[in-house]
């Protein structure tokens, strides 16, 4: 990571006017005040993609913020994956011997990291059970990054003997809490406009990317970007795209990760395969983990964002969208009910058919795709960009130790 | 007409102060009309507070359809059209505080379910979830003490201290045209200048708004300075 990644300077361009100075100021209260972050993972995933850039902005500001990682053998990580699916609502087998070893990973990194600080910031359920010893000093404050909206209960029940002991919970959406004894806060998630998933692009650099994809820019781009998910309902985006296709020639490119090793996303990607035929104008890509210049590029060169979901977290890829201008076409669960403004910068549907009504409307009104566009990128500047994520954290930090 | 040399420096610098806002998720949901009701009797006045007035806060620039969130969630997901535009009308910033808009809310929807047998559930929405608001003030250290110096400090602030100096104020009660207009009355003797200020509609425009009128206005004011100054 570059230097001038590392530091606040550059976020003056992008934030909303004043924030960086705001900042600033906020930091100079906080002074000498610690910071510590716990997390199961430096790189992969969406709570490492954020910490790895929050962290040296927050010591940047003056903000003395450590990163601890916590260690785990194969049986902690499968332990905590069941954990993780359990309580996003998926049943799953966790034996006893599971759980007692996920206490004992816990209990030695607990006493190998020693966190210490006068906000420790617990992120997600795998470091969850470190509260069990922590120092008197400081303030323990448990991360939810997960959807716990609908969770299996004996794995909430489980985790929540753990959680009831930290001063304060954050989730990322109000329907992701539950009924606990101790304050809990909401802090959205957010995305870095300088990270090469959001970073400015040339038309040049777009155009070359789309020609190393096969993706031709002849006509209007509908786009989703997610992976081969039922969730994400990718089949539902194509029956919408076929209701609009007799209206107006458009090309449709479903962007995702599909070659990892669950069984259930290879299966998803044969029916998508199925469901688009030999249609040339669906575009179907599987792209790595990794390709964040090319969903950049693929996001500014769509002319409409879709994120058809029927069961989300917080579904970021609307944020990321909508900070390229773009208006987007949601489907009214989680976090994209937050992130679009009805009416203002795009629309929630309900249904294959309202998806299509939509498209075909906002293709038909060209100057209106342009405002939602333009309001979008103010709305996600406002409110989704690290710098507000920032903000919270700091605001907690202050809260809680005042 | 004053003379724009007798618009001297304030002998009380304006200090441009902004603000956090930490939300607290109450665990408290409503689920149809008759439960909005319940919830508006019971909640906390920091909830009501955060649903009706600093939604401005969070969205400076864009607002959903109507401008709280008691009115957004009927409109979209208890589908009752008629109760959003009652509650949309209210304005929070016209009533005395916030207790007098929770009885003016609760009045409003209790009226509208009386004739409704029964009250709908909501049957594809979302409920409505509680938040508390917990306003944390930060000074920015801007401080002005002229009306250039201020309207270059306004130019520049985050937009936090425009909700804190212009819409939070007017909950605050102590000024009625918020803090903007009253320095520039009291400090500056601009009396003019700060009713005009002090008209600027908050409820409809938002806080990017309530920025670009009072920097149009105090330009306008300044234009007016160089004329005099120069003839």
């Amino acid at each position: 990571m570059s230097a001038r990644l590392n530091s606040i300077e550059p976020y003056r361009n992008v934030a909303p006017r004043g924030t960086v100075d705001f900042l600033l100021r906020l930091a100079s209260r906080v002074q000498g005040r610690r910071f510590v972050h716990v997390s199961s993972t430096r790189e992969g995933g969406g709570v490492a993609e954020i910490l790895n850039r929050l962290v040296p902005i927050m010591r940047d500001i003056g903000i003395k913020t450590d990163w601890e990682v916590i260690e785990g053998d194969s049986d902690f990580y499968a332990t905590t994956k069941a954990f993780h699916n359990a309580l996003q609502g998926k049943e799953q087998v966790l034996t006893e011997a599971m759980l007692e070893h996920y206490l004992d990973v816990n209990r030695a990194n607990a006493e190998r990291l020693r966190p210490a600080g006068d906000l420790v910031l617990i992120h997600d359920p795998q470091p969850a059970a470190m509260i069990e010893s922590r120092a008197p000093e400081g303030k323990w404050v448990w991360r939810c990054h997960i959807d716990l909206s609908t969770p299996q209960r004996r794995a909430w029940t489980f985790l929540r003997r753990f959680v009831v002991r930290y001063d304060a919970a954050i989730f990322s959406l109000p329907s992701f809490s539950q009924h606990l004894p101790i304050p809990q806060f909401l802090a959205y998630p957010s995305i870095d406009p300088l990270a090469d998933k959001n970073r400015r692009m040339s038309a040049k650099e777009v155009r070359k990317i789309l020609d190393r994809l096969g993706v031709p820019d002849d006509k209007p781009i509908l786009l989703q970007v997610s992976r081969f998910d039922r969730f994400k309902d990718p089949i539902g985006v194509i029956n919408a795209y076929k209701l609009v296709k007799g209206y107006h020639d458009v090309r449709l490119v479903l962007a995702g990760g599909a070659a990892t090793d669950d069984p259930e996303v290879a299966q998803v990607l044969n029916e998508v395969r199925e469901a688009a035929g030999r249609d040339p104008d669906i575009c179907l890509l599987d792209l790595p983990a990794n390709a964040h210049l090319a969903i950049n590029a693929l996001q500014r060169a769509a002319t409409i964002v879709i994120q058809k979901s029927t069961r989300e977290g917080f579904g970021l890829t609307v944020a990321e969208a909508m900070w390229k201008g773009k208006p987007v076409i949601g489907g009214a669960a989680g976090g994209i009910t937050v992130q679009i403004v009805y009416g203002v910068t795009g629309y929630t549907v309900k249904s294959v058919e309202g998806c299509a009504f939509r498209i075909r409307y906002l293709l038909s009104n060209p100057q209106l795709m342009r405002r939602m566009g333009w309001a979008g990128r103010e709305h996600v500047r406002e409110n989704f960009l690290i710098t507000r994520h920032l903000r919270d954290y700091l605001s907690l930090l202050v809260h809680l130790s005042r | 007409m004053r003379l724009p040399h007798l618009f001297g420096p304030a002998t009380r610098p304006f200090t441009f102060v902004g603000c956090l806002e930490l939300r607290e998720i109450l665990g408290r949901r409503a689920r149809d009309a008759r439960e909005l009701m319940e919830e508006l009797e019971q909640i906390p006045a920091a909830s009501v507070y955060y649903h009706t007035h600093s939604i401005f806060l969070r969205h400076p620039r864009i607002a959903g359809a109507y401008p709280n969130d008691f009115a957004n969630w009927v409109a979209t997901q208890v589908r009752d059209q008629v109760l959003a535009e009652r509650l949309a009308v209210v304005d929070p910033y016209m009533l005395g505080g916030v207790e007098e808009l929770r009885e003016e809310l609760v009045s409003i929807v209790d009226s509208h379910i009386s004739a409704l047998n029964p009250v709908p559930r909501i049957v594809f929405g979302d409920p409505l979830s509680f938040v508390r608001s917990h306003l944390l003030e930060v000074p920015t250290g801007l401080e002005a003490t002229t009306l250039p110096d201020f309207r270059r400090c306004l130019a520049e602030v985050d937009l936090s201290a425009v909700y804190l100096h212009t819409l939070h104020a007017r909950v605050r009660g102590e000024v009625a045209g918020g803090d903007f207009a009253h320095w520039i009355g009291r400090e500056l003797g601009r009396d003019s200048l700060a009713a005009a200020i002090g008209r600027i509609n908050p409820y409809l425009g938002g806080l990017a708004e309530i920025r670009h009128e009072t920097l149009r206005l105090i330009d306008a004011e300044l234009e007016g300075d160089h004329g005099n100054h120069e003839r």
